[in-house]
Parts: structure tokens; C-alpha cells; sequence
């Protein structure tokens, strides 16, 4: 199954419009304050946007029509059921998948998963994908001209423990070129990808990291309009998660969402 | 008993870029049940952008109650063991576009229409999308049902699938477009 993934090169991934990082910028500022206006004036807004032009990519693949509103069922309020028996404990650590060490900053990833009422979601999965330190997936469909590292994936698995917490340690992944605009540059970041108790509150989203000059830039970051949204996915360093001679420490807390019927989901297990 | 005020902001979501193939893909993740246990079932069909062409880099997730109806709750959705029935599959679009999912027909809640629950992931879809996909063959459960009951014909034809050759069950995943698929907020 996993084999008939699509090989295209990247290459062929590029808008066709080949805007500058000026005029995408320029879009990004449009688009966001066209977004608090209209919410000033009483509109309801996602925090992630699905239409949302500078993403080049998502033009024809964002829909069009207003999402239908509809109380979930049981099966959608609740969700895949997860052991420790479902990942190894080893797949936590991307920095021994191989038989060397790979190359880069070592770094912790820690925090804890919870509901929107704070309540820790213990045994669930969470799965991670990045770059390598020097900005390289290695997916076969990234060209990017920066080398692999035979020592480092990028691909990691935790389930929470019962306090709902995880941890990975891996290697700070670099910043990575694409072809949205010209010379367009993603911000460092690792991809997460988390079941909630409920399949209301799957998500999939981005750890990024303090400070990057790339926020303002970055057409996927800004999908999300509103800053304080945007700060939330910038994991926070921490000094005390930091190892002595041996890796900084990073947390990232999760806050799943879900419609107030997950209140008693949760309050029954 | 009322439910509190949520009190935490949640985590927005990102798209899944074009990479994550190697990030979520595990073994047999289409396989909700072995191909050739009795009562399996094809589910199966394509994602097309606004353009009406194939998305070849999307995945699509299933979760489905078994056959009585009854939410699955056993674990090893991400270790198939041949026996267990986790409702959970996920499956990645190929070169043409096209998810395909070994699984059961659930069975419906009480007065409801039977249906799987269907997320959609992309490059270039900024945030996943949640949808539903029902099973085509109860009519009258399909017309009683009270969500679909709220939508017009058209819109109701993009949740319901069909059934093709060899009582496979076959349904497309429009992102955009004139017959773009219905999707859900909670």
C-alpha cells in the first residue's frame, strides 16, 4: 500500500504564477485584515483558514461552501482506541532509528495533550514527521539540494501517557525551500499529527520554533490569521527540559478541540 | 447536567504538506479488515480538486462502527492482528487519485442512516476536513435521516456512496467545485 505513494518531483509542485515574496507578503496582510473585519462585523471564523490565496496550493483545494453544522454521533465522538502495544517505545527517539547518530542540534520535544476544558488525554497517539537538520525530507518527491542524512528519518510515534503526556527526542529540523513564490522558505517545524477521544478533535498541525525570521513570510504559517493562534504552535524553549551535554528541550501543548457533546465522552472514561 | 465553558484555547490546525507519506503511513492501514475475510468490504473512490482533476497527494481517514452498529473500542488500529476490529483505517491517495479501504458496512444508529465518519487531509488543504460517507442501500433510512434531512438533493448525493461492480461501495471526495462534497462542522 504504502508503495504506490506518488514519486512526482517537486519540481512540479510550483505556482505557476511565480510571485515574489514582496507581493505574497503583501497578500498575507490583505488577507488578515480583510479576516478582522469581517469578524468585527459578526462573521464566525475558523482559526485556520481554508481559503487562503497566498497558499498557492490550496486554490483548488480549499471548498468553496460554508462547513454544515451537525451534532456528531457516537461514532464521531468517539475515537480509534490506543495501547502502549500499538507503538514501540524506541519510535519516540528518531535519533536511534539507525546505526548512527545523526547530525544536527539534539533536542527534546515534550508536553501534554488535553481537551478544551483541560481535562489530560492519556493513551493517545501522536505521530510526528520533520526534515533533517540541514532542511531535507527524505521523501522522494523533495529535490531540495540539501543532503540527506542516513542516519535520520524524521518520522516518530508516542502514545500519552496517563497524564496525557508525551516525549520525542530528535533533531531540530532546518528551514525549507518550496515553490510557492520565489524564494519562498518555510519555517522550521515538525508536522504533529494527534488523536483526541474524539474523532471530532483529530488534528494535524505544526510545531514551530521561537523567534524565526520566517513567520511573516510563510504563507502555511499565516493560514491562521489571528497572532494569538499563530503563537500557540511555537513550541516553547525550556531550559529546565534541557539535558546537561546532551540535548535542549523544547514543550509543545496540545489543545484539542471538540464540540461541548465531548464533554461528557471524556467525563465517562 | 450542563456542560462548563471551555477554558483552554485549542491548537489550530496546518495542512499536512507533501511530505507526510512517510510520517503516517504504517502497514496495512487501508486494511480496516483482511481483503478476503467474509463480509469485507471495497470502499473505495477518488479526491478531486476544484479543476475536477485527481489529488494525488491527499489521505483520507475511516472510522466506522461494525455491522450491529456498536462503536468499536478495542485497540490496534496501528497493529493489525487479523482478528480485531478497530473501525480505524487510513489510506493514502495514489497517482490517480484514488483511496481505496478493506473494511465492514457499519450498521446505523437507532434512527439514524448508517454511515462511515471521514476525514480528509491534502497539500494544500490548510486544515483537515471532516465528512461523512453513508452507505447507499437502507432508502429509507436514508430518507428518515434527520441531518440529511437538512440538506438539498444535491448536497445529499455527495455523502451517500454508491455500490459498483461486485457490491463494492464507491464514493468520491470533491474538494471544490460544483459538486462539491458536503463537509462537517461539530
Amino acid at each position: 500500500m504504502t508503495a504506490s505513494t506518488t514519486v512526482a518531483p517537486e519540481s512540479l509542485l510550483a505556482a505557476p504564477d511565480r510571485a515574489s515574496q514582496t507581493e505574497i507578503t503583501a497578500e498575507i496582510g490583505e488577507r488578515h485584515a480583510d479576516l478582522a473585519r469581517r469578524e468585527w462585523a459578526g462573521e464566525s471564523i475558523r482559526a485556520t483558514v481554508h481559503d487562503f490565496p497566498p497558499y498557492r496550493s490550496s486554490l483548488l483545494r480549499h471548498p468553496t461552501k460554508n462547513l454544515k453544522l451537525v451534532d456528531p454521533e457516537t461514532i464521531e465522538l468517539l475515537s480509534p482506541a490506543f495501547g502502549q502495544r500499538d507503538v514501540a517505545a524506541v519510535e519516540s527517539d528518531l535519533t536511534v532509528q539507525h546505526a548512527g547518530e545523526p547530525l544536527g542540534e539534539r533536542m527534546t520535544v515534550r508536553g501534554r495533550l488535553t481537551d478544551s476544558w483541560g481535562r489530560p488525554l492519556a493513551n493517545q497517539l501522536i505521530e510526528i514527521w520533520q526534515a533533517n537538520s540541514a532542511g531535507r525530507y527524505i521523501h522522494q518527491r523533495d529535490q531540495h539540494p540539501a543532503p540527506l542524512d542516513p542516519n535520520f528519518t524524521g518520522a516518530g510515534r508516542a502514545v500519552t501517557n496517563d497524564a496525557g503526556e508525551y516525549a520525542f527526542t530528535t533533531i531540530k529540523p532546518g528551514p525549507y525551500p518550496w515553490k510557492n513564490h520565489v524564494n519562498a522558505w518555510r519555517p522550521a517545524h515538525i508536522h504533529f499529527s494527534v488523536f483526541g477521544s474524539s474523532f471530532t478533535q483529530r488534528l494535524v498541525t505544526q510545531m514551530y520554533f521561537p523567534g524565526d525570521p520566517l513567520f511573516a513570510l510563510d504563507p502555511i504559517f499565516n493560514t491562521i490569521w489571528r497572532p494569538k493562534d499563530r503563537e500557540s504552535l511555537i513550541g516553547v524553549y525550556d531550559h529546565d527540559l534541557t539535558s546537561p551535554e546532551w540535548a535542549t528541550g523544547y514543550r509543545f501543548d496540545i489543545v484539542v478541540d471538540g464540540p461541548d457533546a465531548t464533554w461528557f465522552e471524556n467525563e465517562s472514561e | 447536567m450542563s456542560v462548563p465553558a471551555r477554558t483552554l484555547r485549542p491548537t489550530p490546525g496546518q495542512t499536512v504538506g507533501p511530505f507526510f507519506a512517510y510520517g503516517v503511513a504504517y502497514e496495512r492501514m487501508n486494511q480496516v479488515v483482511d481483503p478476503y475475510a467474509p463480509g469485507a468490504v471495497l470502499l473505495g473512490g477518488t479526491v478531486f480538486d476544484g479543476a475536477g482533476e485527481p489529488v494525488p497527494d491527499a489521505f483520507v481517514e475511516i472510522f466506522g462502527a461494525d455491522p450491529d452498529g456498536v462503536v468499536p473500542r478495542s485497540r490496534g488500529a496501528f497493529r493489525r492482528d487479523d482478528h480485531t476490529f478497530t473501525g480505524f483505517g487510513r489510506a493514502f491517495t495514489n497517482d490517480d487519485g484514488r483511496y481505496e479501504f478493506f473494511t465492514r458496512a457499519p450498521g446505523a444508529a437507532p434512527g439514524r442512516a448508517a454511515f462511515f465518519a471521514a476525514i480528509v487531509y491534502a497539500r494544500g488543504l490548510p486544515d483537515k476536513l471532516h465528512t461523512r460517507i453513508y452507505l447507499p442501500d437502507d432508502a429509507a433510512a436514508l430518507a428518515a435521516d434527520p441531518f440529511l434531512a437538512t440538506l438539498d438533493a444535491g448536497e445529499r448525493a455527495t455523502l451517500v456512496a454508491s455500490r459498483a461492480a461486485d457490491d463494492q461501495l464507491h464514493h468520491d471526495i470533491r474538494l471544490q467545485g460544483e459538486r462539491e462534497t458536503v463537509f462537517l462542522a461539530f
